[in-house]
């Protein structure tokens, strides 16, 4: 039995330990938010928080995941009550396919949290990692930027 | 008689004074009046050299303009700053002459007579050609101008004290020039003019004293920089897993090189750096490196891994963390492997050294992505696992590498290596 702690709550999962921690919250607990893109840790789609910080949760097994805090995007918000990150996306129409958006999110999240002013270079610097094919980059800096001048914590 | 040894000994110290002072004095050489030009073909030369030179890879700092400085370079004597040296007139090194710059190369002092810190490796720099040290100019002087000051130095006593490095100088500064060896081919002869000269190789594969000197006697036997190891230039053929000059020369341009590991941590850049140049200096480099014996047969010898090896039961949690992190791009079956050839990691010199550092430090940092060769990339694993996790996967790792020699205190280890670097 492996122990998970995702967006406050404890969960008793019946898997093996090198499991993946993308597959443990997609399949057992469906929080199917963070996407598997490469599996490679070369997208960002899967990424999610283990405690501060952002990870590729398809790199991360589950039994390294076990006895700390993970956020999902779910954690951050629904659709009636969407966080402000989530709100400041939907704004900016920040989604165009929406496969990279979860993960995107996680990943200024963390900033945002760590860095409650990140400069221009700080944003892009460090959303490096996670790639949008659609291209939409722009309107996710441009959305991460509404927040960080909202001075809104999110 | 007493006033009389008085005298002399005034007389003696008068004389150390004179001495060392002119010893520490170097004159300032006049600026340009205009801009300098040089013809295509020296340009196109000098680049080459430049690159040789890995001179971008310090002077150019991550997200800023090419060769305008910048660059934190953490010594055990404090913390230093690349300069700029792109030709702005006022931040940079455009009203420098052609002899200044000669003199800054061979000699490491500033147009202006102050004296270079040794981090910036004239030592290596004075034995390049008079032909190749105009043509770097003549190219840097080509690059576009940036204007931008070097962050202050923060030297810790008596080295904030530049005039010092003089008596460095004495000890380890040879600016006589590398005669070609007879007897040995063209290519082994340009390879150690490469290897010796711009390339510098020995500034990090050569243990270093504690004033900062390279320990001649153990010349290219491995050194550490930024907290890599730089593994030993000596002995490549003679290790447990030989390289052969195709395998190296791979290597050296940041491709696959069958049955090693790729340009890792300080490595990587020069790779980058190697890959722009023509192919055939990466093979004088290859062939004069794989010429150079170590005394003895490393102990390495012990590690082959003909077969996997059994998971040992204190090894279970690193071979379920190996799988669901790593197996991905390093298992047997990943694409990685069956179809660029990248080899098992059993095989690689991270997993097979004495020391567990080049492994820790690539799991905490990874391979960063680049635009300038195929190279290599693996995304960094600081923040995804912790030091026991980290500890229980290198230990596996190693059983699977070399079995008989496993790596003590790993944790500890691993802990030390994730917080070096870090401000105190």
């Amino acid at each position: 039995m492996i122990t998970l702690n995702v967006n406050g709550k404890d969960h008793q999962l019946d898997i093996d330990p090198d499991m993946p921690l993308l597959y443990a919250l997609r399949n057992h607990l469906a929080l199917n938010g963070a996407k598997y893109g490469c599996g490679l840790g070369q997208c960002g789609a899967c990424t999610v928080m283990v405690g501060d910080k952002p990870v590729f949760s398809c790199l991360v097994p589950a039994a390294a995941a076990s006895g700390k805090t993970v956020r999902t995007v779910e954690g951050l918000g629904s659709a009636d009550k969407p966080g402000p990150l989530q709100a400041a996306f939907i704004d900016a129409q920040a989604a165009q396919c929406g496969y990279c958006i979860a993960g995107m999110i996680m990943r200024a999240q963390a900033l945002i949290e760590t860095v409650p002013h990140p400069s221009d270079e700080q944003i892009r610097e460090h959303m490096a990692p996670n790639l949008c094919r659609c291209g939409t980059h722009m309107r996710i800096f441009s959305a991460i930027k509404a927040v960080v001048a909202s001075g809104v914590k999110p | 008689m007493k006033r009389m040894t008085l005298w002399a000994v005034l007389l003696i110290a008068l004389i150390g004074v004179i001495v060392c002072a002119a010893m520490m004095w170097r004159p300032s050489i006049q600026p340009l009046n205009t801009p300098v030009t040089a013809d295509a073909t020296k340009i196109e030369r000098g680049a080459r050299v430049v690159e040789q030179g890995d001179c971008a890879v310090c002077h150019t700092r991550p997200g800023g303009a090419y060769m305008a400085g910048g660059l934190p370079l953490v010594t055990p004597f404090g913390t230093l700053y690349t300069t700029n040296i792109t030709p702005d007139w006022g931040t940079g090194i455009g009203n420098w002459p052609e002899e200044a710059f000669v003199r800054a190369m061979r000699k490491g002092v500033s147009r202006d007579g102050h004296f270079l810190y040794p981090a910036f490796p004239y030592v290596h720099y004075s034995r390049m050609s008079d032909a190749d040290i105009s043509d770097a100019y003549a190219y840097l002087m080509s690059v576009d101008p940036v204007q931008a000051r070097a962050p202050e130095n923060h030297m810790m006593f008596p080295m904030n004290f530049r005039p010092l490095v003089t008596f460095w100088n004495l000890l380890f500064l040879r600016d006589d020039p590398l005669v070609p060896v007879a007897g040995q081919s063209e290519r082994w002869n340009r390879g150690r003019y490469l290897v010796e000269g711009a390339g510098h190789c020995s500034s990090c594969h050569t243990p270093l004293n504690f004033i900062g000197g390279e320990k001649s006697s153990e010349h290219l036997g491995g050194g550490l920089v930024d907290g890599w190891h730089a593994p030993a230039l000596t002995g490549m053929t003679q290790a447990a897993n030989p390289w052969t000059p195709e395998q190296l020369v791979a290597y050296l341009r940041g491709e696959v090189a069958q049955g090693h590991g790729g340009a890792a941590g300080p490595m990587l850049p020069v790779s980058l750096s190697m890959a722009q140049l023509p192919q055939e200096d990466a093979e004088a480099v290859a062939e004069y490196i794989l010429s150079l014996k170590a005394d003895i047969t490393p102990p390495a010898s012990s590690c082959v891994a003909a077969s996997p090896e059994p998971i040992k039961p204190d090894q279970r949690e690193g071979a379920a963390l190996f799988a669901g992190a790593c197996a991905g791009c390093h298992g047997g079956g990943a694409p990685m492997r069956t179809i660029d050839g990248r080899p098992g990691l059993s095989v690689v010199s991270a997993a097979t050294s004495d020391s567990p550092r080049n492994l820790i430090k690539t799991i905490l940092e990874g391979i960063p992505l680049s635009t300038r060769a195929p190279s290599h990339y693996m995304p960094p694993f600081a923040d995804a696992l912790d030091d026991t996790h980290i500890a229980a996967l290198a230990g596996y790792l190693r059983g699977q590498a070399c079995a008989a020699k496993p790596w003590a205190d790993l944790e500890k280890t691993v802990t030390t290596i994730r917080h070096e670097g870090e401000p105190k």
